[in-house]
């Protein structure tokens, strides 16, 4: 491996492992807001062990996210200096904007919220829920920006030494990019939350243990995630492919596989790109679908690769389509599986269909697999730029770093997450095991 | 007047790394005293109480200076992190460690459990404190930087600081193990604060004890450091207001023998911003000195970002630092007193 394949799977391996604990956590404070709103206005003792129960799970999911969240901001400069060198200016402002403004809210008002319940009354307590809400998402912006930014470039001014100077705070923290990124991730995150929380629900129901909750949860987690998963699709997902269409075309060709341009073009539902060949194998396809879901014309013309330099083209292609492909599979099955369970839940019948609730149970792990391949399709579409049309990744990484040092870092994390990842199952199973009666 | 904006910065970080030492530095002290002062479970869960809904907080305030660091001045970063590479990645193992072994060992009640993360907390913490220590007197003494501002150190070389120096050697080890004393105080001084009975004197015992090595400590970094780093020595002759600096860290050295637990800690707090500002006012302008050719040093000049960003930086810090100060002394007055395990 050389030291430029050493630094992106650095930060590939531990922002993805990174990014399993923020994605619950934030649409988990979401939903404990919820359960805490419900106990607060109707005084019901059973929403408050909802949420203290909840609560547990995530102290455990949150502590998990800050001590792997610490590598991720030391990254831009241990890794990628020469990024951090020429654009420090301009996303060192968001990633300093969310220690001063979310990380100290969050810190401050996670201990009172886990810790001060009785000290605190309904009111203080419902509002430290609500603060740390308010903390994660706003810690959620603050990154987004600062990827929104790498994607989509803007109130900026290029220096003559290669520096990029900041010229428009604004611009750099609202634009169009970043406000469909946005919703779109933390509409994710509340997808993943809401399928765990039916499934923990779901699990409940089946074992005949705790059933009382376990209602709770499948109803609350079934209706979120029903939600969830329309806006994931329409309109969050609808416009961040536009975004894509109009400002990354060699990426928006990458991800559906589209080797040639053509009026009318194709949707890819299935199929392998082969990129000798120029084509995809074995292609199952939904004729005229990609033009119309992108310009809303059934015959419009769509770019396909050859139409742009080889040097814009994702250098992982196959890799970039099967995420896309995947993100968007899992999807559209997530739709269809949460609108029969809300139709059970509607007709009364949900508690009781022991098929769905198994569906229910063994849902649990999807959600973490689609936003994954959803940031792997960022990622990977954005390539080979690392500040697109700017910065090219292989001009971003430590010059001075060698592969043998990365590696030996690399294989360190890889140790101690696979220690991590170990105690964090043992832990939130003992969580689960207790119930929200302990 | 070019050099305000970069001057307030390099002011800002200075003092949000100084307000990391204090606040998480009587967290790694409480650690490495932890095994050795705290003897029974319920003494053990008596030092993690005294930490406990603070250490996460605490933590923030390396993020939050990181941050600002990062974009404030940008080559620095770039150039630090990526030199002193395998250093700072153990430092993250070891951040890792010390924040699991805090959250994770009271939620099982297991006589295999608890003392197994009780070490790690323990280690974790010494070897922090080892690190910070080394990683500033690498800052002190210079690091070998190259025409195009970077530099790679490896971990160590023969421990001397000749032409291939690595960034352990004599002098920085010996930065590290005062550090290392510092913090031991630092948390004897907090833990006798927070805590009662057997455990409070016994960390008032190793407070006053400890006062001593880092008397000697201190004496002996100071003379090590002027030899090493001449600019140190201008500094202070060409300000010599900036003696305010070392003779706050002295008043906070004697305060730190008081009685009163509370004004022996805030003396503690003294002692080392007044060590640290010491360092940082020697080391001005330069923010990262080359061990080398004085003209390839970073300073506050050739290292920050440029203006706009440097001025609508203050407009939002301003506010949002305050927001985070009232974020603190709300969680610290609530958590005013001693703790009960």
């Amino acid at each position: 491996m050389d030291a430029l394949t050493v630094h992106r799977f650095h930060f590939a391996f531990t922002v993805t492992f990174h990014y399993l604990f923020p994605q619950l956590t934030m649409g988990l404070a979401l939903l404990i807001v919820i359960l805490k709103t419900i106990a607060l206005r109707t005084g019901n003792e059973h929403y408050n062990k909802a949420a203290r129960f909840w609560g547990k799970v995530l102290a455990i999911n949150f502590a998990m996210g800050v001590v792997t969240g610490i590598p991720m901001e030391f990254q831009f400069g241990t890794n990628w200096a020469r990024f951090s060198k020429a654009a420090g200016g301009v996303i060192g402002q968001t990633l300093a904007m969310e220690g001063v403004f979310s990380f100290f809210l969050e810190s401050s008002f996670l201990g009172a919220f886990l810790w001060g319940e009785k000290r605190l009354g309904p009111k203080a307590h419902w509002l430290s829920a609500f603060l740390v809400f308010a903390g994660s998402w706003l810690s959620g912006f603050f990154i987004i920006a600062t990827n929104a930014w790498m994607q989509y470039p803007s109130g900026y001014r290029l220096a003559s030494n290669g520096e990029i100077l900041l010229t428009n705070l604004w611009q750099l923290l609202l634009n169009r990019w970043i406000f469909w990124q946005y919703l779109h991730n933390m509409i994710g995150s509340v997808v993943t939350a809401s399928f765990v929380m039916a499934s923990i629900g779901a699990f409940y129901l089946l074992s005949r243990t705790h059933e009382a909750h376990g209602r709770t949860f499948v109803r609350i987690g079934v209706v979120a995630a029903f939600l969830g998963c329309c806006l994931m699709l329409f309109p969050t997902g609808d416009q961040q492919g536009k975004n894509i269409a109009y400002y990354q075309p060699p990426t928006l060709a990458g991800m559906e596989g589209l080797f040639h341009t053509q009026a009318g073009a194709p949707l890819a539902i299935l199929g392998q790109p082969d990129l000798e060949a120029k084509k995809l194998d074995n292609p199952f396809t939904v004729p005229n679908a990609l033009s119309f879901l992108t310009y809303r014309r059934w015959k419009a013309e769509v770019k396909g690769l050859t139409d742009f330099p080889r040097a814009w083209w994702p250098d992982n292609i196959p890799l970039l389509y099967y995420s896309y492909h995947i993100m968007v599979g899992l999807g559209t099955i997530f739709i269809a599986v949460m609108a029969v369970a809300a139709y059970l839940l509607w007709r009364g019948k949900l508690y009781g269909s022991r098929p769905m609730l198994w569906v229910l149970m063994l849902a649990l792990p999807f959600p973490y697999i689609a936003t994954t391949a959803g940031w792997m399709t960022a990622e990977l579409g954005r390539q080979p730029w690392l500040i697109y049309g700017i910065l090219r990744t292989a001009e971003g990484s430590s010059a001075r770093v060698s592969a043998g040092n990365g590696l030996f870092t690399l294989i360190g994390f890889m140790g101690i997450y696979g220690v991590l990842a170990i105690l964090f199952l043992f832990l939130v199973h003992r969580e689960i095991e207790h119930g929200p009666e302990a | 007047m070019q050099d305000l904006m970069p001057t307030i910065w390099f002011c800002v970080v200075a003092v949000m790394v100084a307000v990391y030492v204090v606040l998480d530095g009587f967290d790694l002290g409480a650690g490495i005293l932890h095994l050795s002062i705290a003897r029974t479970d319920s003494e053990r869960r008596a030092v993690l109480a005294s930490i406990g809904p603070v250490w996460d907080g605490n933590e923030v305030w390396l993020l939050a200076g990181g941050g600002t660091l990062y974009f404030a001045f940008p080559a620095l970063y770039a150039a630090g992190f990526s030199g002193f590479y395998l250093p700072l990645m153990m430092v993250l193992w070891l951040l890792i460690l010390r924040g699991i072994s805090i959250e994770f060992r009271n939620h099982l009640d297991h006589t295999v459990w608890a003392p197994f993360w009780d070490t790690v907390f323990c280690l974790a913490s010494a070897l922090l404190a080892i690190f910070f220590g080394a990683a500033l007197g690498n800052v002190v003494r210079g690091v070998p930087l190259d025409s195009s501002g970077y530099f790679f150190l490896p971990l160590w070389t023969d421990f001397t600081m000749g032409r291939e120096a690595g960034i352990l050697d004599w002098y920085t080890i010996l930065i590290g193990i005062a550090a290392f004393l510092t913090l031991a105080e630092h948390g004897a001084l907090w833990v006798a604060l927070k805590t009662e009975g057997p455990l409070e004197s016994r960390a008032r015992q190793a407070a006053a004890r400890f006062w001593w090595f880092v008397v000697g400590a201190v004496f002996l970094i100071t003379i090590a450091s002027f030899r090493i780093q001449p600019h140190l020595g201008e500094s202070f002759r060409d300000r010599p207001w900036g003696y305010i600096f070392p003779l706050l860290a002295i008043a906070g050295l004697i305060v730190m023998r008081s009685r009163k637990a509370l004004h022996a800690f805030l003396g503690s707090c003294a002692y080392i911003i007044g060590m640290l500002t010491s360092v940082v006012f020697g080391v001005y302008p330069l923010v990262l000195p080359s061990d080398g050719d004085p003209a390839l040093s970073l300073t506050i000049r050739n290292a920050a970002a440029p203006g706009y960003g440097l001025e609508i930086g203050l407009i939002w810090f301003i506010p949002g630092i305050l927001l985070a100060a009232c974020y603190f002394v709300y969680t610290y007055r609530s958590f005013a007193g001693k703790v009960r395990a």
